[in-house]
């Protein structure tokens, strides 16, 4: 186990024209879970390949426990991997993949196979010890990926989509599995992927990624509720979080933001952008519907999603996503009234999409 | 009733195997046993006791106990380099696969003009001054530089073809096999070792088994580069059907060979696999 620090990580593929990373700089604690999340192409897997090794930053730095590996072999870095496609051996039986990289280390034949026992029990393997993978599920082959990488005691465990190849179910259970298996081993762990919703439930701190450049990190909960810029709100929440652009102006010395007729209160600091746009983001679910205040909208499609309803509705020509309790009933065309919790509101910059502090 | 349209839409191969393949083969099988009087050991009797058809064989053998793991050896490593993408891969890749377009006789007359007393490697040698004449590389009493000298136009005509062969099953294996043996601590030998190898295990053996067919059925550059000098098992057939006018023994070293190819493909299929159940 060790700590893991990336330097202004930049990476511009040969014939490329944009950098595939851009400048990254992330520090994951001993023993901390961190998630790259992102859309793809966003560079996530590139930076993770550079921290394995298998691809070569053009400039930055990596440093694993204090020791800089950035032109290091991968096999000199000490850390596993489990791969999106497995890359389980076909040509080795289950055993012989799990121990894999304890016998490329020198380990003797007897610690390997306990190890390899152990990891086996841990991720219900011991049945398929035996045999080639090709006689396994798709489910199987995955645990076996992950078995092989955790009987390494490596610094750094990595994981590339690990749960991207599995069925929904499937991918559902293991992905609470692969949770408690992580925080009982408690190795330093970077994990990529394009879902938020792993991203969220896996993650102590979750890192997200656009275009090579890194837009945020931090702990699921924070950004989740506080998205740094609209990319952020967007790309993590289904449905995402929804945005509307109003004027600020004033009404009685205080200053409220105006969607074409209707409006709600402004924070006072927000008092200087007087005359100009701004946007407002709020989470679906932290819209309320009752009686009067905030916003007056017009039902147009109600979803039921089984556990809640998804409510789409127009004010002032712009479409707010709204999350209601499953048993909610309204036809199309109603009016609506939507209380916008003042602090559930999130204020961006029309021009820079930044969040913009209000506190 | 059960179909007869398979055998139907059969027939046409049926008949052309039969005719091309089959019968041929019934009638060399006929010629190297059967004579006037019927059957007839008289032309192998004929054939083992012939000066040149133990050498043959011993030739023949040896080129390709020589050739193929050194062929095998060259063409894992030029595929691997080409695996790495260097530059210029494209030229590389194509200046490598030239000898497969070149014929067999073209290509046996292109090292006897270096071979030869007066040839390219002579001059070098004498105008460097390491040698007083050049050497007899290709002189009958001399078998090992015969030997050597046919080796090496065999390598180099031929070894580009177990390459495309190598080369096109290295880009059917993906590369995360070899990128999770590196993460997992595998050197460069151990990663050819324990993965490239044995994922590689059906191209190698195609390549394998085609290499010895084709080695036994090496004919034209020996023939070029030392004529009857360095026999060979296909030579001999040659030599007994046109010079000798004796199809019949020449039918039966056509036979050995055939023999030497079916043994030697079989035991590939058996040995060079990959273990039960791992595909």
């Amino acid at each position: 186990m060790a700590e893991l620090i990336l330097r202004d990580l930049a990476k511009t593929y040969p014939g490329a024209s944009t950098r595939a990373t851009d400048d990254v700089s992330l520090d994951v604690a001993d023993g901390e879970f961190m998630v790259l999340l992102g859309p793809s192409g966003c560079g996530k897997t590139t930076l993770l390949r550079m921290v394995a090794g298998l691809e070569l930053p053009d400039a930055g730095q990596i440093v694993i426990g204090g020791k800089d590996v950035t032109y290091l072999e991968p096999r000199r870095r000490n850390l596993s991997m489990v791969f999106q496609s497995y890359a389980v051996f076909p040509n080795k039986k289950v055993a012989d993949n799990i121990g894999f990289g304890l016998r490329m280390r020198g380990v003797p034949a007897d610690g390997v196979r306990r190890k390899v026992e152990w990891a086996a029990d841990l991720l219900q393997l011991r049945p398929y010890l035996d045999r080639y993978p090709s006689r396994l599920s798709g489910g199987q082959r995955q645990r076996v990926a992950v078995a092989r990488a955790i009987v390494m005691d490596a610094d750094i465990l990595l994981m590339d989509e690990p749960l991207s190849n599995l069925d929904a179910l499937l991918r559902l259970n293991f992905r609470a599995e692969l949770k408690k298996l992580v925080a009982e081993l408690g190795t330093t762990t970077l994990y990529v992927t394009h879902d938020q919703v792993e991203a969220l439930s896996l993650g102590d701190r979750v890192a997200v990624l656009r275009d090579g450049v890194l837009v945020q990190c931090g702990p699921p909960g924070a950004v989740y509720d506080e998205p740094a810029d609209e990319f952020v709100g967007g790309f993590l929440g289904s449905p995402p979080m929804n945005f509307l652009t109003g004027t600020v102006c004033t009404d009685e010395g205080r200053p409220r933001v105006d969607f074409g007729g209707q409006s709600v209160p402004v924070p006072a600091a927000l008092s200087s952008y007087h005359g100009k746009r701004l946007r407002l983001g709020i989470r679906p679910e932290a819209i309320q519907l009752g009686d009067g205040g905030g916003l007056r909208g017009e039902l147009q499609v109600l979803e039921p999603l089984g556990a809640s309803a998804l409510l789409t509705t127009d004010v002032c020509g712009q479409t707010i996503k709204v999350q209601a309790p499953a048993t909610f009933r309204a036809e199309p065309g109603r009016r609506l009234a939507l209380r916008l919790p003042v602090d559930q509101c999130r204020w961006y910059d029309p021009e820079t999409s930044l969040l913009l502090e209000v506190r | 009733m059960r179909s007869r349209s398979p055998w139907l839409l059969l027939l046409p191969s049926l008949v052309l195997m039969a005719a091309l393949f089959g019968w041929p083969l019934v009638q060399a099988v006929l010629a190297a046993f059967r004579d006037e009087g019927g059957f007839t050991l008289a032309h192998w009797q004929r054939l083992l006791t012939d000066p040149y058809f133990l050498p043959a064989l011993r030739n023949t053998v040896l080129l390709i106990v020589i050739v193929l793991p050194v062929q095998l050896a060259l063409a894992i490593g030029m595929a691997l380099l080409v695996q790495a993408r260097p530059r210029f891969i494209g030229g590389h890749f194509y200046l490598w696969c030239v000898p497969l377009a070149i014929s067999e006789l073209a290509a046996g007359l292109v090292w006897l003009s270096v071979f030869d007393n007066r040839g390219y490697l002579n001059s070098l040698l004498v105008s460097l001054g390491l040698s007083e004449n050049g050497v007899q590389w290709l002189s009958y009493e001399n078998t090992t530089t015969m030997l050597l000298t046919v080796v090496i136009a065999e390598i180099w005509r031929a070894t580009s073809l177990v390459f495309v062969i190598v080369v096109a099953g290295m880009q059917v294996i993906p590369r995360d096999y070899d990128e999770a043996a590196q993460v997992f601590g595998a050197s460069l030998g151990q990663r050819l070792r324990h993965v490239t190898l044995p994922l590689l295990m059906p191209s190698l053996q195609v390549a394998l088994i085609l290499r010895t067919i084709l080695a036994l059925q090496a004919f034209a550059v020996a023939q070029a580069l030392t004529g009857r000098d360095f026999p060979l098992l296909v030579g001999e057939t040659y030599e007994w059907y046109v010079n000798l006018r004796n199809p019949a023994v020449s039918s039966a070293v056509a036979l050995v060979v055939l023999a030497l190819s079916l043994g030697t493909a079989l035991l590939y299929l058996r040995t060079v696999r990959q273990p039960e159940g791992a595909r």
